[in-house]
C-alpha cells in the first residue's frame, strides 16, 4: 500500500515546475508510434470501455434521454461475450435521480457535474449547494469545474479554497477537478492548476467539460500525468486521471493507455484511477472489437446508438 | 403508321456547311475559363466577360472580366491563407513548388497547345514551357536557403545576442507581365509564396489562357487554397484596386507604362505598401530568376535577447 | 514482446518510502513487426562501379549479418586496390567529360530525382537498414530515410546558386571526392556525403561501412534508376583496407572521413604532403547539462533521445550528464523511471525503443567499459527490461557516483551507456564540460534564455541544443571542434568543403588548390 504522508506540506503554487512545450509534444506524439496489435489491442480495447464515462449534458436532455444511456451503460453489445460495462454515467445534478434509478445495483457509477458545470461562474456558496444537492441525489462521483477567471487573474488561494471545500461537501463522493485546459492556454499553467487540485484534495483531474475547444489532448494530458507522477512521489497519494472530449476513435485511446502505461505504470490501468469522458468513443471500440473477432471492417449500421 | 417521307431541304448542299460535319465524329467539350480564388474556380461574380482573341482575329474563349469585387474576395482568401501558409516550414514549401515543377511537366502538352493558339511559334513555345518548369525548380531550391543568405547574425556592442531574419511581408497583389505570359505569370508567383506569402495575380489580358490552366495546375499542386490566387482582366480597370486595397501589403507592376507605375505608387501610399515595379525584364532568360526578387516581399525582422556571463573569464557573479 | 529471461521487477520504494511506479508489468504490447514481405534484396551484391554493378577483382565476398539475429543477409563485394582504381578512374572520367560540363541546373535535376525516388521508396529502405544495423524501425522509419531524403533535396537546391554562397568568389568544383561512412547511420551518412559532393560538381567515390553496407549499395539501385550519368557515383565496398586506398590514391582531389578519432588521425596524416582536401567528422563525448531551472520531465526526455537513441551509437551522443545537485535525486529518479518503459528488442518491432548492437565487437567493447566502470567505483543501474536470446543486445545503462577522471566519463563508449555527474555553479559545469578533448556537441536545459545563451557561448562544441537534443536538419551545420573533427556538413556551410574558393600562390608564383 502506498505510504500516505500524514503531513503534507503544500507548496507556493507561483513557483510550480516549468514544462517545454515543444518537449512535451514529442514525448507525446512518441506514444503514437506505438503499435497495438491483437491480443494486447483487444485487452486494451476492454480496458478502454471499462474506464468510459458515458456521458449525456446537453440543456436538452430529459429523463428518457437519460433512462436510454444508462441502458445502454449495462448493454453495449449484448451479442459479444465478457464485455465489461463502462465505468460510469456523467449527467447534470437534475438527472441525477432518475440515472439511479434506471442502474439499479449495477457496478456503473453515476457521477453529477456541479459547481455551475460548465462556466463555474457562480458565488461559492452556490457551487456548494450543487454539489450537495448531487451527492445527496445519489451521486457516487462528483465533476467540479475550477474558476478560471479566478485563476487567470493569479488568485491561488482562492482556487485552492474552493476545490478545498466542494471536497468536504463530497463527503463519500469522489471529486474530480476539471481545469478546462483549453481555457488555461498554456502548459505551465495546466501544471500549475494541476498541483493545486491535488494539493486541495482532488481524487481525479480532468482536462474538460467538453463544451470548449481545444478539449483534451495528448501533450495536456501528459503534463497532468506527469503532475500526478510527481505529487505521487512527494507524498505517496494516488490521484486518478480523466481526459475528456475530443476522444472519439478507438486508435486514439489506445495511445492514451499507452501513455498512461508509461508514465504511472500498472496501478493506474484501472477504471479506479483512470477515466475516459467520451460520448461516441464507445461504438468505435465495439467495432473495432468485433472487426478483431471476426477479421471484417464493420459499419456504423450495426451498433446501437445512444 | 405512315410511311416517313424524306423531305428535301431548300437550301443547297454548298450553301450551307453541313458537309463539313461528319455526323459519326466526337464532338469535343469546350473548356470554360472561370477565375481562380481561395482554392475554387468561380466565375466573376460581375457576369462580364471579354473575348480572347489571337492575332489573326480568332475568337479563343470567353474569358471572365474580374470585377473589384473578385479582387476584394480574392485579398480575403490571401489573407486568411497567410497564417498558415507562412507558418509552413521553409522545406514543406519547397516540397510542394518542386510538385508543381511536377505536374506542369505532366501537363506540357496543353500549354504547348494554348500558348500555339496564343501566337506563339512552338518553337518558342517549347521553350517557354521548358523554362517555366525549371524556374519552378529553381525557387523550389530557394526556399530553404534564402534565409540563410539574407539573414544575420549581428556582432552588437552590449552583452546580447542579435540576430535578424527574413519574413514574409504578407498578401502580394500582383499584375502579371502581358507578353511571355506563362513565364511571365511562372516568374511572378514563384518568389512571392517561395518566400511564404501569398497573393492576388491579374493575368495577362491579351493571353489569358494559360494563366487559367496553370491555376488548375497549382490547384492539384497540394498548394492550399488562397495561396495563390488567379484573376483575369483589364488592367486598366482593376490596378487601382490592387493599389489602395488597405489589406494589401505590397504590390508588383510587371509592365512599361510609367503612368500606371506613378498611380499605383501614389495609391498605395494609402496604407504605405511596398511597391515593386519589374520593368523590360526578360523573362526567358537567366535574368528572370533570382534570389533578390524573394526579398523584395520580405521584411527583416532583429531580435535581441541577453547574454549573462556568469562563468566567464574573470567572472565575477 | 521479445522472449528471454525476465529479471526480477523492481518494487522497491524510493529514498522517500513511496514505493516505485511499476511499468514493463500488466499491459503488454504484443509483437508488431514491419513487414518485410515487400522489400526486394539479392543474395550478392558486386561493386557500383561507372554505372554498373561488377564482380570484385579479387572475386571475394564477405558476409553483411543482421545483428538482431546473427544471420547472414546477403554476400557483399570486396574491393581490393585495383577495384578502387577503376571506381576513381570511373570518377575522374565522368568527372572530367561530364558533369564538369554539365549547366548546374541540370545536375541539380538529377539530385532532385534522387530525393523523390528514396521518398518512393522510403520502406523499403528503412527495413534494409534496420535489418543490416540493427537499428529500431521506427528511427529508420521517422528519422533516417526522411533526412536522407531530404539532405538531397535540399542541396540540389544549391547546385546552380554557388554564386550566392561564397561571398566575393566564384566557386568551383574539386573533382573527385573519396568517401567513408560509418556504421551508425548508413543511409543518411552516405546522403551527408553524396549529396554536397554532387550538388557542388564533383564525383564520389564512396566506401560504406562493412557491417552495414546494404543502403549504400540499394541507393546505387536508385543512382541507376535516376538516370545520373555514370561513374559520377561509384560505391566500393569492403574492409578498412579499402578505405586506406581510396586515401591513398593519388588521383583523389578531397577526403571525407566520418568515423572514430583514432582513424580520423590516420588519415588526417597519410594525406599530409598531398593536395587533397580533406574533412573529418570523428567521435564525441558530449556534456548534457541539466540545470535546477530546467523542464526537467523534458530535459530527462533529452537525456533519453540523447545517449539511448540509435543504441547510443551516435557521435553527438549527450553521454556525460551532468546533473545541478539540488535537482539531482529528483533527475535520477525521474530518469530510472524511464528507463524502465525503454523496450529493448527485435529492431523490426514497431514498438522497440532499442534495437541491436551493431556488432560483436561493438558489443564486446561496450560490455568492457561497463565493468571498467564498475571497476572504476562507479554505481551501476540498468533497466529490468528482458532482452533476446539471441543476437548483441545491451540493456540502458547509466553510473552514478562518476568523477571527471574516470575511464567512462572520458572515453567514448558508444553505447547506451550513461555516466551522471553533479554540479553545483555555472563556471565548475562550464570547466568540466570542455575538460575533453572532444569537442563535437553539448546540451544544455534550463528555462533562462539569457543563461542559454551564456552557455552556447562558452561550450566548446560544434553543436550545441537548448532544450532538445539529437535534432537535425539538411539546412543546419553539422561538426565538431578539436579532436571531433573539422569541416561543417549540412547547411551553408557545408558546401565549402566540395569547393575551391580561395587560391593560393606558391613561393614560385604557382597557383594551387
Amino acid at each position: 500500500m502506498p505510504l500516505v504522508k500524514e503531513r503534507i506540506v503544500v507548496p507556493d503554487f507561483r513557483f510550480s515546475p516549468r514544462v517545454d512545450q515543444v518537449g512535451i509534444e514529442e514525448r507525446a506524439s512518441r506514444f503514437t508510434k506505438r503499435s497495438i496489435k491483437k491480443e494486447s489491442k483487444v485487452e486494451g480495447l476492454k480496458l478502454v470501455l471499462s474506464m468510459i464515462d458515458l456521458t449525456t449534458l446537453e440543456g436538452k436532455d430529459t429523463a428518457g434521454k437519460v433512462k436510454q444511456l444508462c441502458y445502454k451503460a449495462k448493454h453495449l453489445l449484448d451479442t459479444y461475450e465478457g464485455l465489461p460495462t463502462v465505468a460510469a454515467v456523467c449527467v447534470y445534478p437534475s438527472m441525477v435521480r432518475i440515472a439511479k434509478k434506471s442502474l439499479g445495483d449495477s457496478a456503473v457509477k453515476i457521477a453529477s457535474v456541479a459547481t455551475a458545470f460548465p462556466s463555474g461562474q457562480a458565488p461559492s456558496k452556490v457551487k456548494i449547494e450543487d454539489t450537495k444537492f448531487a451527492v445527496s441525489e445519489g451521486a457516487d462521483e462528483v465533476d467540479m469545474v475550477i474558476s478560471r477567471g479566478k485563476f487567470l487573474a493569479g488568485e491561488y488561494n482562492f482556487v485552492f479554497d474552493e476545490i478545498a471545500s466542494i471536497k468536504e461537501a463530497c463527503g463519500e463522493a469522489r471529486l474530480k477537478v476539471i481545469l478546462e485546459t483549453g481555457e488555461l492556454s498554456t502548459f505551465d499553467k495546466v501544471r500549475r492548476a494541476s498541483d493545486i487540485a491535488m494539493y486541495a484534495g482532488a481524487d481525479f483531474i480532468k482536462t474538460s467539460t467538453g463544451k470548449v475547444q481545444p478539449a483534451a489532448t495528448m501533450p495536456v494530458t501528459l503534463v497532468m500525468l506527469e503532475a500526478i507522477r510527481d505529487y505521487y512521489y512527494r507524498t505517496g497519494k494516488m490521484v486518478g486521471m480523466k481526459p475528456a472530449g475530443g476522444i472519439s476513435k478507438s486508435k486514439l485511446a489506445l495511445h492514451y493507455l499507452v501513455m498512461l502505461n508509461e508514465v504511472l505504470g500498472e496501478d493506474w490501468m484501472n477504471n479506479h484511477w483512470f477515466r475516459f469522458g467520451a460520448s461516441s468513443l464507445a461504438n468505435d471500440v465495439l467495432m473495432q472489437l468485433v472487426k478483431e473477432q471476426t477479421g471484417i471492417y464493420q459499419s456504423g449500421d450495426y451498433f446501437p446508438m445512444d | 403508321m405512315s410511311k416517313t417521307v424524306e423531305k428535301k431541304s431548300k437550301l443547297s448542299i454548298s450553301e450551307n456547311g453541313l458537309e463539313k460535319i461528319s455526323p459519326k465524329k466526337r464532338l469535343e467539350v469546350l473548356k470554360t475559363y472561370k477565375i481562380y480564388i481561395g482554392g475554387q474556380f468561380p466565375r466573376t461574380e460581375s457576369g462580364r466577360y471579354y473575348i480572347a482573341t489571337n492575332s489573326k482575329g480568332d475568337q479563343l474563349a470567353n474569358v471572365c472580366l474580374s470585377s473589384r469585387k473578385d479582387f476584394r474576395d480574392a485579398v480575403v482568401a490571401a489573407r486568411n491563407a497567410f497564417k498558415g501558409w507562412s507558418a509552413r516550414a521553409a522545406f514543406n514549401r519547397g516540397q510542394i513548388l518542386y510538385r508543381i515543377a511536377e505536374l506542369l511537366e505532366g501537363r506540357k502538352a496543353q500549354f504547348l497547345e494554348e500558348l500555339i493558339k496564343q501566337d506563339v511559334s512552338k518553337t518558342q513555345a517549347q521553350k517557354e514551357v521548358a523554362v517555366a518548369i525549371d524556374r519552378l525548380i529553381y525557387y523550389a531550391g530557394w526556399c530553404d536557403k534564402y534565409q540563410q543568405i539574407f539573414g544575420t547574425v549581428n556582432p552588437v556592442a552590449s552583452s546580447h545576442f542579435n540576430f535578424s531574419v527574413p519574413e514574409p511581408t504578407g498578401v502580394v497583389a500582383a499584375i502579371a507581365p502581358q507578353e511571355n505570359a506563362l513565364i511571365g505569370l511562372v516568374s511572378t508567383i514563384s518568389p512571392i509564396i517561395a518566400g511564404g506569402n501569398t497573393c492576388v495575380i491579374l493575368a495577362s489580358e491579351t493571353k489569358p489562357l494559360c494563366a487559367v490552366s496553370f491555376a488548375e495546375v497549382i490547384n492539384s499542386s497540394d498548394v492550399p487554397g488562397g495561396v495563390v490566387n488567379i484573376l483575369t482582366g483589364k488592367p486598366s480597370e482593376l490596378f487601382s484596386q490592387f493599389a489602395s486595397h488597405m489589406d494589401v501589403n505590397a504590390v508588383v507592376y510587371c509592365g512599361n507604362d510609367e503612368l500606371i507605375e506613378k498611380e499605383i505608387q501614389q495609391k498605395a501610399a494609402g496604407s504605405v505598401k511596398r511597391v515593386f515595379t519589374y520593368r523590360d525584364v526578360n523573362w526567358l532568360s537567366e535574368k528572370g530568376q533570382s534570389p533578390y526578387y524573394i526579398l523584395d516581399l520580405q521584411e527583416i525582422k532583429t531580435t535581441w535577447h541577453p547574454i549573462e556571463n556568469i562563468g566567464g573569464a574573470g567572472g565575477g557573479y | 514482446m521479445s522472449t528471454g529471461t525476465k529479471k526480477n521487477k523492481k518494487t522497491s520504494s524510493n529514498s522517500n518510502g513511496v514505493p516505485k511506479l511499476k511499468f514493463n508489468s500488466g499491459w503488454e504490447y504484443a509483437p508488431a513487426p514491419e513487414s518485410q514481405s515487400h522489400i526486394q534484396l539479392k543474395e550478392r551484391y558486386d561493386l557500383f562501379i561507372n554505372g554498373k554493378f561488377v564482380k570484385p577483382s579479387s572475386g571475394n565476398y564477405f558476409d553483411t549479418i543482421n545483428p538482431a539475429t546473427e544471420e547472414r543477409i546477403a554476400e557483399i563485394a570486396e574491393a581490393n586496390a585495383g577495384d578502387v582504381d577503376k571506381a576513381v578512374s570511373a570518377a575522374r572520367n565522368a568527372y572530367e567529360r561530364v558533369w564538369k560540363k554539365m549547366p548546374a541546373a541540370e545536375r541539380a535535376k538529377y539530385i532532385f530525382r534522387i530525393s523523390r525516388m528514396i521518398q518512393e521508396r522510403a520502406r523499403e529502405f528503412a527495413v534494409i537498414e534496420s535489418i543490416d544495423g540493427g537499428k529500431t524501425i521506427r528511427e529508420s522509419r521517422d528519422v533516417d530515410v526522411p533526412l536522407a531524403a531530404n539532405h538531397f533535396f535540399y542541396y540540389a537546391g544549391w547546385a546552380d546558386k554557388l554564386d550566392y554562397a561564397m561571398p566575393g568568389r566564384i566557386p568551383s568544383s574539386l573533382g573527385v571526392a573519396g568517401q567513408i561512412i560509418p556504421w551508425n547511420f548508413p543511409l543518411l551518412m552516405a546522403a551527408w556525403k553524396i549529396a554536397p559532393a554532387l550538388a557542388t560538381g564533383n564525383t564520389v567515390v564512396l566506401k560504406p561501412a562493412e557491417t552495414t553496407p546494404l543502403t549504400a549499395l540499394k541507393l546505387a539501385e536508385i543512382i541507376q534508376e535516376s538516370g545520373l550519368p555514370e561513374g559520377v557515383v561509384n560505391i566500393v565496398t569492403g574492409f578498412g583496407q579499402t578505405g586506406a586506398d581510396i586515401v591513398n590514391h593519388p588521383d583523389v582531389d578531397k577526403i571525407a572521413f566520418t568515423g572514430s578519432t583514432e582513424v580520423g588521425k590516420i588519415i588526417q596524416k597519410a594525406v599530409a604532403g598531398s593536395n587533397k582536401k580533406i574533412t573529418l567528422e570523428l567521435g564525441g563525448k558530449a556534456a548534457n547539462i541539466i540545470f535546477d531551472d530546467a523542464p526537467l520531465d523534458q530535459a530527462v526526455e533529452g537525456v533519453i533521445n540523447g545517449i539511448y537513441f540509435n543504441q547510443g551509437h551516435v557521435c553527438c551522443a549527450g553521454s556525460r550528464l551532468f546533473v545541478q545537485e539540488s535537482v539531482y535525486n529528483i533527475v535520477l529518479r525521474k530518469l530510472k523511471d524511464r528507463i524502465e518503459t525503454l523496450i529493448v528488442g527485435d529492431p523490426l518491432d514497431k514498438n522497440t525503443d532499442i534495437g541491436a548492437i551493431n556488432s560483436k565487437t561493438q558489443l564486446d567493447t561496450i560490455n568492457r567499459y561497463i565493468n571498467i566502470g564498475k571497476k572504476e567505483g562507479a554505481d551501476m543501474y540498468q533497466s529490468s527490461c528482458p532482452i533476446p536470446g539471441k543476437g548483441f543486445f545491451c540493456r540502458p545503462t547509466l553510473f552514478t557516483n562518476v568523477a571527471q577522471s574516470n575511464r567512462i566519463a572520458q572515453e567514448e563508449i558508444f553505447g547506451p551507456v550513461l555516466a551522471v555527474q553533479t554540479f553545483r555553479t555555472d563556471e565548475e559545469v562550464i570547466e568540466k564540460a570542455n575538460n575533453t578533448p572532444y569537442g563535437l556537441s553539448a546540451g544544455v536545459w534550463t528555462d533562462k534564455g539569457s543563461k542559454i545563451f551564456n552557455l552556447t557561448t562558452k561550450m566548446r562544441a560544434g553543436v550545441v541544443w537548448a532544450n532538445t537534443y539529437n535534432k537535425f536538419d539538411p539546412t543546419s551545420p553539422f561538426g565538431g571542434y578539436k579532436e571531433s573533427g573539422f569541416g561543417r556538413e549540412g547547411g551553408l556551410h557545408g558546401l565549402s568543403g566540395y569547393l575551391k574558393v580561395k587560391t593560393f600562390t606558391s613561393k614560385k608564383g604557382k597557383t594551387l588548390r
